[in-house]
């Protein structure tokens, strides 16, 4: 049996029209990727965030995952947590994050805040806020809105818990106001080497050799979307000779547009062909698609 | 009180979409999830039929509690404002999107870009609720904590504000933004483009005399409470007009839509009725002992809600009420007194007293009788109209697209299609000067 990878497309920083947002995503979705990653650049130039825009075309769309870059270095946690479970709400179940760091000063300058910049401080940051979102994302349980005519009681406040998180900069008190998102938890993604992977659903790599020091997340290598069907060919054979490491592959294009095209004409028919990967199925969750079980709730785990 | 005449004033409407409390009747079996995308799909859709002018959320950022523990009778759980109305523009074209966003925990660099995001995305439809908040305790959420007292609040709800302007007023120019004020140090280059309407619309919705001022500055709609008696709403409109006049804006540049509730019934006689089940829905038994309870601060629980008023003081001290509450920073005692007069002069339960203090009627009679009284309103110049809670969701707002919306248009005072494609448009509000 062949092994399948699953598929994904970064739409960039993007447009700030919407038009031009849904009809690029449409049509990665129409090609049969598994999802596809919106980068953000941070207020820097001009663009609109990557949770708005994936936001937008949330309910335009059916199967494609959509993960949302965001900076965890300066974001408020409990904000990004509302922020995401509700892209998974509004997608049903289709949400992703890339948690990622902001590097430049000018980004410090304009929150108004010290620059974050030592290695261990943006570790910190990084780690800290996907701590405090996934907590949150399990501070209501699955059950908790009950809905009890007899005793008048819309929630059930045993299934609602504190997190009570406390970090070196900043804490956290909980509950989350956003009920537990439809995946349980949104998928996580991150860049390998800069966060643990302990905390993460998927890992993102640039070569095979760092995909096999990762254990226990889904691997994502990410390679140059080719422009031509020369260069499509050449990966389709890159595929189909993978490292067992590595989970899926992420194009990522130059020309958005042209490389989406050339990928849904050259490459994706041929991978579906040889079932070197899947089109994901009609109302799945993005974490379906990346074959990664909906987590149980840690409150729940713990009783 | 000086009402005005205005023949050809035309109603707006927007749809509020509470979140949390209790005046969604969650027990009816046409009640559906407060949270589930499709219920806010078939309340944005049909708002937008009865061509309302905008979809309105609203926001708290700390489950509410009672006796230190999460308040279980209310509704509760809501998505995040602006990533919710931007999945809502995705399927939707003419309707405003309204964020509430409070300004004492947010940075105005990021706010100001999501909900620019949100304008842009939905071709010049957004607007920004800004609140401040009305407790330390939400602070625990977030990395500063608990800080500002109510007056620095909006000190920096005002400062906020002017860097989100200038910050909106760059956008798709090279100029960067640098403020420098008591609250912010900020240097910015302008990470928006700009909208079809420029900004955001600004709505407020405070109602101390700070939060009124604050307003005359800065806002172009107010969501007020003066929702349900004319005299009262009139009262509100004339002061806030007299504030634009002290500063020199004109006296009609801000609209006023009060929140308030509408209750239809097809036939006269049935009205009555038709209020009762409402608000028996939405004043149960155990709500009635807990909104009883904020108030004496002591638990009520094992009461009768249909027996007479509790016999003891209520316990003054520093955790009276429910935490996120309208009851706090009330005088109890006066409240107490209040409603045990009102007992006793009209022989009334305890949950009666409730019914009769905490419900916000807002409208009830038959679809021509709620016309007649909306245009009377807005032609009186107590409104220029009004911000509707629908008491079921997601249906409630059927009955008045359907019935009310009609009678609205038959009397000229209400649009028979929208007459733009911006919230700034709909509401026919000018555009913000360019660097004001
Ligand atoms: C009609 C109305 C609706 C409000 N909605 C919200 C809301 O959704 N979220 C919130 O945090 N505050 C809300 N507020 C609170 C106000 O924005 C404000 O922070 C609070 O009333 C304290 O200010 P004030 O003393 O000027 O009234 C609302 C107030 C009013 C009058």
């Amino acid at each position: 049996m062949t092994r399948t990878v699953t598929l994904g497309f970064d739409v960039g920083v993007g447009s700030a029209d919407g038009r031009a947002v849904a009809a690029t995503v449409t049509a990665a979705e129409n090609a049969g990727f598994g999802y596809v990653t919106f980068d953000d650049d941070d207020v820097a130039t001009g663009g609109v965030d990557a949770v708005t825009r994936a936001a937008f075309v949330a309910a335009t769309t059916s199967t494609v995952g959509l993960v949302a870059t965001a900076s965890t270095t300066y974001a408020e946690p409990f904000h990004l947590s509302s922020q995401l479970a509700s892209l998974d709400y509004a997608s049903r179940g289709r949400a992703g994050w890339v948690a990622s760091r902001s590097l430049a000063p000018d980004v410090a300058a304009a929150w108004g805040r010290e620059v974050v910049s030592a290695d261990t401080d943006l570790v910190r940051e990084q780690r800290d806020s996907v701590t405090v979102a996934r907590g949150l994302w399990d501070s209501w349980e699955d059950d908790a809105v009950i809905r009890d005519f007899p005793t008048g009681r819309f929630l059930n406040q045993q299934k609602l818990h504190y997190v009570d998180f406390v970090g070196e900069e900043y804490s956290v008190k909980g509950p989350a106001i956003v009920p537990r998102p439809p995946q349980g938890q949104v998928v996580v993604f991150g860049r390998f080497g800069e966060i643990d992977a302990d905390l993460l659903d998927v890992v993102l790599v640039e070569n095979e050799a760092d995909a096999r020091a990762v254990t226990g997340a889904h691997v994502v290598l990410d390679v140059e979307a080719p422009g031509s069907p020369t260069a499509a060919a050449a990966l389709v054979e890159r595929i189909a000779a993978l490292d067992d490491a590595i989970g899926g592959i992420r194009l990522r294009p130059d020309l958005i547009d042209d490389d989406l095209r050339v990928a849904a004409r050259y490459v994706l028919p041929q991978l579906f062909e040889r079932d070197l990967a899947h089109r994901p199925v009609p109302a799945t969750t993005l974490r379906s698609t990346l074959g990664l079980a909906r987590p149980v709730n840690r409150f729940e785990a713990a009783r | 009180m000086t009402a005005l005449f205005r023949p050809d004033a035309t109603v707006h409407l927007g749809v509020f979409y509470q979140g949390v409390n209790h005046t969604t009747i969650w027990s009816d079996p046409a009640s559906g999830s407060q949270i589930d995308f499709e219920t806010f799909r078939r309340l944005i859709t049909t708002a937008e039929r009865g061509l309302f002018d905008a979809f309105f959320l609203g926001e708290g950022l700390r489950l509410r509690e009672q006796g230190g523990k999460i308040l279980d009778l209310d509704i509760a759980g809501r998505p995040d404002a602006i990533t919710q109305l931007a999945a809502l523009a995705g399927i939707t074209t003419n309707i405003g999107l309204v964020a509430t966003q409070n300004t004492t925990y947010n940075e105005p660099v990021d706010l100001a870009r999501r909900l620019s995001g949100l304008d842009v995305l939905s071709g010049g439809r957004a607007g920004w609720n800004v609140v401040t908040t009305d407790n330390a305790w939400t602070g625990e959420n977030f990395r500063r904590g608990g800080y500002l007292d109510h007056a620095d609040r909006y000190v920096r709800a005002g400062e906020f504000l002017d860097v989100a302007r200038a910050l909106w007023n760059a956008g798709g120019t090279p100029d960067s933004v640098r403020i420098q004020s008591s609250q912010f140090d900020i240097a910015s280059a302008a990470p928006i483009p700009r909208s079809p309407q420029d900004h955001p619309v600004i709505f407020q919705a405070g109602d101390s005399s700070t939060g009124r001022d604050f307003a005359a500055q800065h806002a172009d709609v107010i969501f007020s409470a003066h929702g349900t008696h004319f005299d009262d709403a009139l009262d509100f409109a004339n002061d806030i007009r007299a504030r634009l006049v002290a500063r020199g804006r004109p006296d009609d540049d801000i609209k006023i839509l009060p929140g308030t509730q509408i209750v239809l019934a097809d036939h006269e006689r049935d009205v009555d009725e038709k209020v009762r089940w409402v608000k028996e829905g939405q004043f149960t038994g155990p709500t009635t002992l807990s909104i009883a309870g904020q108030v004496w601060g002591r638990d009520l629980s094992d009461r009768d809600p249909d027996g007479p008023l509790p016999t003891e003081d209520p316990i003054v001290s520093g955790v009276v009420g429910a935490r996120g509450s309208a009851f706090n920073g009330i005088d109890v005692d006066a409240r107490v007194r209040e409603w045990r007069s009102l007992a006793e002069a009209k022989n009334l339960s305890l949950r009666q007293v409730v019914i009769e203090t905490s419900a916000r009627t807002g409208f009830a009679g038959t679809p021509s009788q709620v016309a007649d009284e909306l245009t009377r309103w807005v032609r009186g110049g107590a409104s220029d109209g009004f911000n509707i809670t629908p008491y079921l969701v997601p249906s409630g707002l059927d009955d008045i697209v359907d019935k009310l919306v009609p009678e609205l248009q038959e009397r000229g005072s209400y649009p028979a299609a929208y007459g733009g494609s911006t919230l700034r448009e709909h509401l026919g509000l000018r555009r913000p000067s360019i660097g004001e």
